[in-house]
């Protein structure tokens, strides 16, 4: 029974893929953000010096990209003032924007999910009362948010290898989902709401189906592909928010190849210096965010049309 | 026949639709003429192609639908195909007037009924405000809105569905059109508001000598409205005759399937089941290559699937597309094979006596005095005035009992809560007073409170197949999961049970692995009943069910519904606000006026006098399918009174034609005991009312 119904939705997953590829706009986003993947999983293979911190080049050395001759040559973006090989930097940061706006994502989305679904189907005070949290939190705005948060789990002293201290070495990642749940919730409860009066829900109540059963099997489904828009949607937010807490410096710590921290290092005097240092760094989150909302545009499309 | 040209005159019209690329022919040689004051009835079953013909007619086709070249399309002799936007646009402001299904989706929800129509008039004509207020005015007069001029200052929103459909006619009767296109519109309203409507709309037509193509599915109002009708079928004529001749002597085994298939006032499930047209129209992908009727015909023979027939234009000027049809004319309408009732599990008691008629220790359910209020929620002025809103009175004290295997029809307008006695029963909706016994148990408010025994025996059939299955699960798994759930079965059982289940609704096993999207409306609807009936309920609730179908596929499901019932000794709830499908499944029927029951009775007793008024309205509106009767229609002015702000005294006496002075204001009528369980609630004696009322000729008495 369940396989049945997942290879149902699966379905509709393939069906979109192939209207996907039909529109051009979605179909090189979807291009681009696979080779970001593809970066972040073997990122230590491509890179050719897999260290970030390997200082052992000379500093400041140009670009030796030649595009029109596709042409990398020994440092293709260069090096940056400490003698590090930015091309390498670069690939190697695709690991840590993935891993966290990823995980961020796919907890808020399974966390808001669950909770938009009770919202909407309970409904009454209980809905009222998390609704009007929802709204509270929503009101707060998120870098600020953010930052207040990171500040705070920074300054304390946790001991070392305790529950706390794991904590606070992902408190980007806790962050995320902490501020993405409540505007997944709120997806995921208007469209609840929507299904919830259908009447193949009534038919499950009169059979006397209980209250797990009816959301998780009866609405989950004709649920999922707003959640998957939303998902995909949100991915395109944390990569941004990821990338601008770093360069505050509230993300990643020096010297980790973080995208946002290299472009924070290397601004101001240091700009004149080494211009690629900076530019190819933010060129990748730039490149990464369009490529991430021309997908969703696309699973949008191809998802809400049929639906 | 004059020289001077039709008003529209259609030849070879072809219409094609672009799906994935590929341009599929929706409506194939279309052909008609109207002349001036003509009313043309154009019928067809949903997806025969009707809504595409008027906008290809209004030259108004969306973006992927285009007229084929090679025919012609002449509106007062002019070539429409011919013109420009900036013409057509000019035709469209003057000449020719669209009337929508949809009045509520018509009009622009923002602007005020009067600015919208004067704004018509004046994009038509030039004229000035105070001379277009006062033609707005007259219009509205003739098509009787009540007080237009408050009409005119209100927001679409803020009329009812009658009033605004009443809005849409107006704005197109406005600026003396030639030409009238109406796609369905009283198909969403209420008979009785419908039945006001056709009657105006007939003289006003007369007055106006417009032409008008009449777009409808119903049969009814065709044979009420219209002087010429042209059948489609899957895109095609299949037949074109007077209203008269269609009526009493359909050619085309098509026609003469659909005049059938309804049932008639007074045709019961005891004498006979009704006719049904098997299967199911052929889709716009795989339309046949012969005759597109021949799947679903019962005078098929081979040639009909090898060639298409032409469509043969006869002495009298009716046209007819069928190679047998001077056969089967001759033919008597297939005899219905007498259905008598076969043997049942649960003995009937028929007739008891007693007031409630029939003993009420036989009924299965028993619902005293229920009730429901929904609250309203405060304004700010009452909130400061500390004014508690009346609340919505959906359901006032109703008495009601089902008696075992039997049907209960429950009638009433939109608004007069029979829905929502229905949800109280099965207990979707908590009752704040009465109580439900069902064989004497006592039923608890909620569902969520019932035991397994009480929601396994009442279950429901829900109005809208399109919802009531959920998209992700198949037809087999929305069986089974009642059987597990309810009847414990273990799932190899299950399977088994399931199976066995869709045999009972006619459809073959492999249907148990279809989801939703893959069956027509009918077979949506037949697994929805079989999931009602797979834990053997006692009773069932049928809210509409065939409402959302098309005619031909709405018998099969009323046959279905009877012949289940015989088998199985179910009784039924059923509502409907379709008179003659009540007539013809319940053995008694309430009628529902505003959250009280006003009548109750037999199904035979009710569509005789005497009736209450109310009754005696609702019968007269229903559109009959022959030209040649014509009842006098009692009509009814306004509309339901708002629930929250009844009526005093008797409900119904705003509205009720037989009012007999002060007594109906002030007090409420009482219950009047006729013969054999009928009841009555009205100030006038029986007597007094069976003298008033006429009697109706009903289908197997004539």
């Amino acid at each position: 029974m369940r396989s049945v119904r997942v290879s149902r939705v699966y379905a509709a997953f393939k069906r979109s893929a192939g209207a996907q590829l039909r529109h051009p706009q979605s179909a090189v986003g979807t291009l681009a953000v696979a080779f970001f993947l593809v970066l972040a999983l073997f990122g230590a293979q491509l890179a050719p010096h897999p260290n970030p911190n390997d200082q052992s080049h000379a500093a400041r050395l140009p670009p030796t990209l030649d595009i029109g001759a596709l042409h990398l040559g020994e440092h293709p973006f260069g090096t940056d003032r400490l003698g590090r090989d930015v091309y390498s930097r670069v690939i190697l940061g695709a690991g840590s924007i993935f891993r966290i706006a990823g995980l961020g994502t796919l907890i808020s989305v399974l966390a808001g999910s669950a909770l938009g679904l009770f919202m909407g189907y309970q409904g009454g005070w209980i809905d009222e009362v998390i609704g009007r949290v929802i709204d509270a939190l929503l009101a707060i705005p998120a870098l600020l948010l953010a930052l207040v948060l990171v500040g705070i789990v920074r300054n304390l002293d946790f001991e070392a290898g305790s529950w706390q201290a794991a904590l606070a070495d992902n408190v980007i990642l806790l962050v995320i989902s902490l501020l993405y749940i409540p505007i997944v919730a709120r997806v995921a409860r208007s469209a609840t709401l929507d299904i919830r009066t259908r009447e193949f829900v009534e038919a499950a109540e009169v059979r006397g189906e209980s209250k797990a059963y009816i959301i998780f099997r009866e609405i989950l489904p004709s649920v999922v592909p707003s959640l998957v828009v939303e998902a995909s949607l949100r991915f395109s937010y944390a990569i941004f928010l990821v990338a601008s807490l770093g360069f505050l410096g509230f993300g990643a710590r020096p010297p980790s190849p973080d995208w946002g921290l290299m472009v924070n290092e290397n601004r101001g005097g240091f700009y004149q210096l080494t211009p690629w240092a900076l530019e190819f760094p933010a060129l990748a989150i730039a490149v990464l965010v369009i490529a991430v909302n021309l997908m969703s545009d696309g699973i949008r499309r191809a998802l809400q049309k049929g639906a | 026949m004059t020289a001077a040209p039709h008003l529209l005159d259609v030849e070879g019209l072809t219409i094609s639709y672009q799906v994935k690329g590929r341009w599929l022919p929706a409506v194939r040689d279309f052909r008609l003429q109207l002349r001036r004051g003509q009313i043309l009835g154009l019928v067809g079953e949903s997806g025969s192609g009707k809504s595409t013909i008027a906008l290809a007619l209004l030259r108004y086709l969306s973006g992927n639908g285009r007229v084929e070249g090679g025919g012609t399309l002449r509106f007062a002799g002019d070539d429409l195909l011919r013109k420009s936007d900036a013409e057509l646009r000019q035709i469209w402001a003057e000449r020719i007037k669209f009337v929508p299904q949809n009045a509520g989706a018509a009009l622009n929800p923002s602007i005020k009924i009067g600015a919208q129509v004067t704004e018509a008039l004046r994009a038509a004509s030039d004229i000035d405000r105070g001379e277009a207020q006062a033609r707005m005015m007259r219009v509205f007069h003739d098509v009787r809105l009540v007080d237009p001029e408050r009409v005119a200052q209100r927001y679409p929103h803020e009329l009812s569905g009658g009033m605004q459909q009443r809005v849409t006619i107006a704005l197109a009767l406005i600026c003396n059109p030639e030409l009238l296109i109406m796609d369905e519109p009283t198909t969403g309203l209420d008979v009785t508001t419908e039945a006001a409507i056709l009657d105006r709309l007939r003289n006003l037509i007369a007055e106006r000598e417009a032409g008008v193509l009449y777009i409808t599915h119903n049969l009814g109002v065709v044979a009420q409205l219209c002087q010429r009708v042209i059948v489609l079928y899957a895109g095609e004529i299949m037949e074109e005759a007077t209203a008269l001749d269609l009526f009493q002597r359909p050619k085309h085994p098509y026609t003469q399937g659909l005049i059938s298939s309804v049932p008639q006032l007074g045709q019961s499930k005891r004498a006979a089941q009704l006719q049904a047209i098997a299967g199911n129209p052929p889709s716009l992908t795989r339309t046949p290559g012969g005759c597109v009727f021949a799947d679903r015909c019962p005078a098929v023979i081979e040639r009909c699937r090898e060639q298409k027939p032409p469509l043969e234009k006869l002495g009298d000027g009716s046209l007819i597309r069928c190679f047998r049809w001077e056969e089967t004319i001759s033919m008597p309408p297939v005899p219905r094979p007498p259905q008598g009732r076969k043997g049942r599990k649960k003995p009937l008691p028929l007739n008891g006596g007693g007031v409630w008629g029939g003993g009420v220790e036989s009924a299965l359910l028993h619902a005293k005095n229920l009730s429901k209020l929904f609250p309203v929620a405060r304004s700010l002025r009452e909130l400061l005035a500390r004014v508690e809103p009346a609340p919505i009175r959906a359901v006032d004290g109703v008495d009601l009992h089902v008696r075992a295997g039997q049907t209960l029809g429950l009638v009433g307008e939109s608004g007069s809560g029979k829905t929502t006695l229905a949800r109280l029963i099965i207990g979707l909706e908590e009752r704040d007073g009465g109580s439900l016994e069902l064989l004497g148990m006592d039923v608890r408010n909620s569902v969520r409170d019932r035991s397994q025994d009480v929601l396994s025996k009442i279950q429901m059939v829900f109005q809208n197949p399109q919802n009531s299955l959920n998209p992700y699960v198949t037809a087999g798994q929305a069986i089974r999961r009642p059987l597990i759930k309810l009847r414990g079965m273990a799932p190899a059982a299950a399977e088994a049970e399931a199976l066995a289940l869709l045999g009972r609704v006619n459809l073959r096993p492999e249907y148990a692995e279809r989801y939703p999207d893959e069956l027509s409306g009918g077979e949506k609807q037949r697994v929805a009943i079989a999931r009602a009936f797979a834990s053997d309920p006692d009773l069932i609730i049928c809210d509409e069910p065939v409402s959302a179908l098309d005619v031909s596929v709405q018998s099969a499901v009323l046959n279905l519904l009877a012949q289940l019932q015989d088998e199985g000794g179910a009784a039924y709830l059923f509502i409907s606000h379709d008179l003659s499908v009540v007539g013809y499944l319940a053995d008694r029927i309430a009628v529902m006026y505003l959250g009280q029951l006003a009548e109750v009775g037999d199904a035979r007793q009710l569509f005789q006098p005497p009736y209450h008024p109310y009754t005696e309205a609702l019968v007269s509106a229903i559109p009959i399918p022959d030209p040649r009767h014509s009842t006098e229609r009692i009509l009814l002015s306004d509309d339901l009174p708002s629930a929250q702000n009844l009526p005093s005294g008797c409900r119904f006496h705003t509205r009720c034609p037989r009012k007999i002075g002060e007594i109906c204001e002030r007090e409420e009528p009482p219950w009047r005991a006729g013969d054999g369980g009928h009841r009555i609630r009205c100030h006038i004696p029986l007597a007094e009312l069976t003298t008033m009322q006429r009697r109706l000729t009903l289908a197997d008495e004539a």
